[in-house]
């Protein structure tokens, strides 16, 4: 009696909220279908699409349909629905021995036999009636929580499920989006940690802009107590969960799994939609394509995506739609952005596109040239005249302070400044410097050693690194001590090459045994 | 060391007592204690989360030193023909009872006579117990025992004891059973860890009693963080999966990697 009381006043409530929004719309006007029209200020609620509340679309229609569930990183094709339906999902759960990399062998527990696991589309509004299977030959027992559904444990509770039974439960999709579903028996990071997760897409009732690819990955963190590519099977490591240490953090539960011949593929001008999830158990990824903007991103089952994304987070336990538009032909690498986890514990996926270049928007390698650094001026040309007037013997100190100003913009001036002046409390100045007319010869060997540790110059304390500059030659440091001694009211005089190859000659020696 | 002595007695008494009865596996006897469980004690009182869950009271008892045996079953339903898989009712077993049998009567080659029996009830189990003159173990008195390992009473502080129990539940199903008979532990009972899951005799009431749901905290193991919540010590869910697998079993229920073991009360005492 309760309950039918209840049901009564939430009825009562939906219907005031329907009324409510059909007279706001017809004061609007009816903008719905021009709403990006600029200027007219359309409020955001009409682009609301009301969440679970508006989510029933009335009793499942027609003849039950059994989902067809695809395994990663294939996506089941799109629904062209206009009617809630009833649709049968039948997973099973199965624990089996993968490699999770090259010559390493896992035991995974899986939703349909792969990891991440199997791929489930329906609409919003549809009824949803799930058998839950857990194979006999394995050892646990399981169940599901599926983000996508609307009642306590997701689905957890009524589906907890013993070796070689089944169990079913049925749920109305009210939200429409991109949903993780995982297993919940305790320990529940151990079945998570395990690769017991996936993803259910719930589409909108209007479906989704038709695409050229879509493809399911899904990353997550593993924990072996073997260290990374340790060959042989490898044991779950509570330890290292608990810590939140992994040894992999993956694209689809292997290394490998989509590279090489299993990389993602396109051509050029194609648009290109992935579902993204992320498992978990821990870690955060910072998803990122190198090489390509994301056009579109819906985080979960946002309805207002975000444009022109270079990095999206996916939180453990959530979801992301992403999409792009190929231009360029060649490698896309799929990453965590946390780049360690890309290129130290396995987390890189290829999508190969494949097309006539385009120069127009990407040239490839145009030129290969010595870089000088940013603050380098483009005329060096002081430079090779200083050169070659060395080479003759005709080199006066005016052609060492051109040239050594020019080569103090690109190597010293970042630190230094191009005024000398340093930056207080942090570099040295070297303009009016005591440091540098007590000794100028002293300069060459920091050159060549670089210095570390306490230094007062013009009466101010500095303690910081200056790397050893082994890049320049002789020639090279001659000249830019030579500009530096001849500026900002330093003593003047010059520095010989001979003086520096004579240091580094010096130092090359072996040191004292005593050091 | 008042406790190891006692132990030891123990021990001691029961080898002389029970090692000549003529089974085919022994019974050795445990001695009482106040026992940490990993699952907080029941209490009917007011909850105080203050403080910790108190001592589980185990008495003294007995238990089998190997998990009951194909041969050993085979032997219970020739004796006891109302067990045999074909004419079993099917709400003391469900279809696959002893389904890796040959035959109703016919252990054959796909299992192996020494191998622990599996596809057992707890219905099954728990005749096949009363057949000798016992019961199946609790829960508590499964774990107290289970808590040793060659050495020690309790060895659960020590990782190696935790890695060897999760090294079996990563290890694939797909390969046959061990034979019984691996190492002894401190009550010189084998076979504990490492080889199957075992029936108790509470297992329809751990945690997932169907009349407990209508309390504050139903379905504690089946859904997500109970397992957590309840951990005493987050070291113990090696020993906490086991109480999920039983939670997700009914007693008509069998599966291909649970066998059991039964236990007696100490000599001249009752059940």
């Amino acid at each position: 009696m309760d309950d039918s009381a209840e049901t009564k006043i939430r009825m009562g409530k939906s219907m005031n909220r329907l009324v409510l929004m059909f007279v706001a719309a017809i004061f609007l006007g009816l903008p719905g279908c021009s709403s990006r029209t600029p200027g007219v200020g359309t409020p955001a609620a009409t682009a609301e699409t009301g969440g679970s509340a508006k989510g029933d679309f009335g009793p499942p229609q027609g003849e039950p349909i059994h989902a067809v569930l695809s395994s990663p990183p294939n996506v089941p094709p799109p629904i062209h629905r206009d009617h809630p339906a009833k649709v049968i999902v039948e997973l099973s759960v199965i624990e089996k021995e993968l490699p999770i990399s090259e010559g390493v062998m896992y035991t995974f527990w899986t939703f349909g036999g792969t990891v991440p696991g199997s791929f489930i589309r329906v609409r919003q509004g549809d009824t949803v009636e799930f058998h839950l299977r857990n194979d006999p030959s394995n050892k646990m027992p399981h169940n599901i929580d599926l983000h996508g559904v609307t009642g306590p444990g997701g689905g957890a509770a009524s589906s907890f499920t013993a070796p070689g039974h089944e169990s079913q439960f049925t749920f109305k999709a009210l939200n429409q989006g991109l949903y993780v579903y995982h297993c919940a028996t305790a320990p529940v990071g151990m079945h998570v940690g395990n690769g017991m997760y996936g993803l259910i897409l719930i589409e909108p009732p209007e479906g989704m802009a038709p695409v050229d690819h879509e493809y399911y990955v899904m990353q997550g963190d593993f924990y072996t107590t073997g260290k990374y590519r340790e060959k042989g099977h490898q044991p779950f490591d509570m330890e290292k969960a608990i810590d939140e240490r992994p040894t992999y953090v993956l694209f689809n539960g292997a290394e490998g799994a989509l590279t090489g011949d299993n990389a993602l593929s396109a051509k050029t001008n194609e648009r290109v939609r992935l579902f993204v999830g992320n498992g978990g158990p821990n870690l955060v990824s910072s998803f990122h394509v190198i090489g390509e903007i994301f056009d579109r991103v819906q985080q979960e089952g946002g309805t207002h995506p975000q444009e022109n994304v270079q990095t999206t987070l996916i939180p453990a336990g959530g979801a992301v739609t992403v999409e792009f538009h190929t231009e360029v032909p060649g490698s896309y690498i799929l990453v965590d952005h946390s780049i360690f986890r890309a290129f130290n514990k396995g987390a890189l996926a290829i999508l190969k596109v494949s097309g006539p270049e385009d120069k127009s928007i990407y040239s490839g390698k145009e030129v290969d040239s010595v870089y000088l650094g940013d603050r380098a001026g483009a005329d060096l040309r002081a430079v090779s005249t200083a050169a070659e007037a060395h080479a003759s013997g005709t080199l006066t100190q005016a052609d060492q302070v051109a040239a050594g100003k020019q080569l103090f913009a690109g190597t010293c001036s970042v630190c230094h400044q191009n005024t000398g002046e340093g930056i207080p409390n942090v570099f040295p100045p070297l303009a009016k410097s005591d440091f540098l007319a007590a000794d100028p010869k002293r300069a060459i060997s920091i050159l060549l050693h670089g210095r570390t540790g306490p230094i007062t110059v013009n009466g101010k304390d500095f303690n910081s690194v200056m790397p050893p500059m082994t890049q320049l030659t002789d020639d090279e440091i001659a000249n830019i001590l030579t500009y530096v001694l001849n500026e900002w009211g330093n003593p003047g005089g010059r520095i010989d090459k001979a003086d520096v190859a004579k240091a580094r000659a010096e130092s090359a020696e072996p040191a004292p045994a005593a050091h | 060391m008042q406790t190891f002595h006692n132990i030891g007695l123990a021990v001691a008494m029961s080898s002389i007592l029970f090692a000549s009865q003529g089974f085919a596996s022994d019974y050795v006897a445990l001695p009482g204690s106040n026992f940490a469980s990993v699952l907080p004690a029941v209490s009917n009182g007011p909850k105080d989360a203050a403080l910790p869950p108190a001592p589980v009271v185990i008495h003294a008892f007995r238990l089998r030193d190997e998990p009951v045996t194909n041969a050993e079953f085979l032997a219970f339903v020739t004796a006891h023909p109302d067990w045999r898989r074909d004419r079993i009712a099917r709400v003391f077993g469900e279809a696959r009872y002893l389904s890796h049998w040959q035959a109703a009567d016919v252990v054959g080659a796909k299992a192996k006579a020494d191998q622990p029996v599996t596809n057992v009830s707890w219905f099954a189990a728990e005749a096949y117990c009363e057949s000798e003159g016992a019961r199946l173990p609790t829960w508590y008195e499964w774990e107290y025992a289970a808590a040793a390992d060659e050495s020690r009473a309790d060895a659960r502080g020590d990782p190696e004891w935790r890695n060897r129990i999760l090294g079996w539940y990563a290890t694939p199903s797909n390969e046959p059973l061990q034979t019984v008979g691996g190492a002894a532990n401190f009550y010189g009972v084998r076979d504990l860890h490492g080889l199957v899951w075992e029936w108790v005799e509470d297992a329809g009431s751990l945690l997932i009693a169907s009349d407990s749901r209508d309390q504050n905290d139903p379905d504690k193991l089946a859904f997500c963080g109970a397992g957590a919540l309840e951990l005493k010590d987050r070291d113990n869910y090696a020993v906490l999966m086991r109480v999920a697998l039983l939670s997700s079993l009914k007693a008509v229920d069998t599966t291909a990697n649970l066998g059991f073991r039964c236990a007696k009360p100490l000599d001249g005492q009752v059940p």
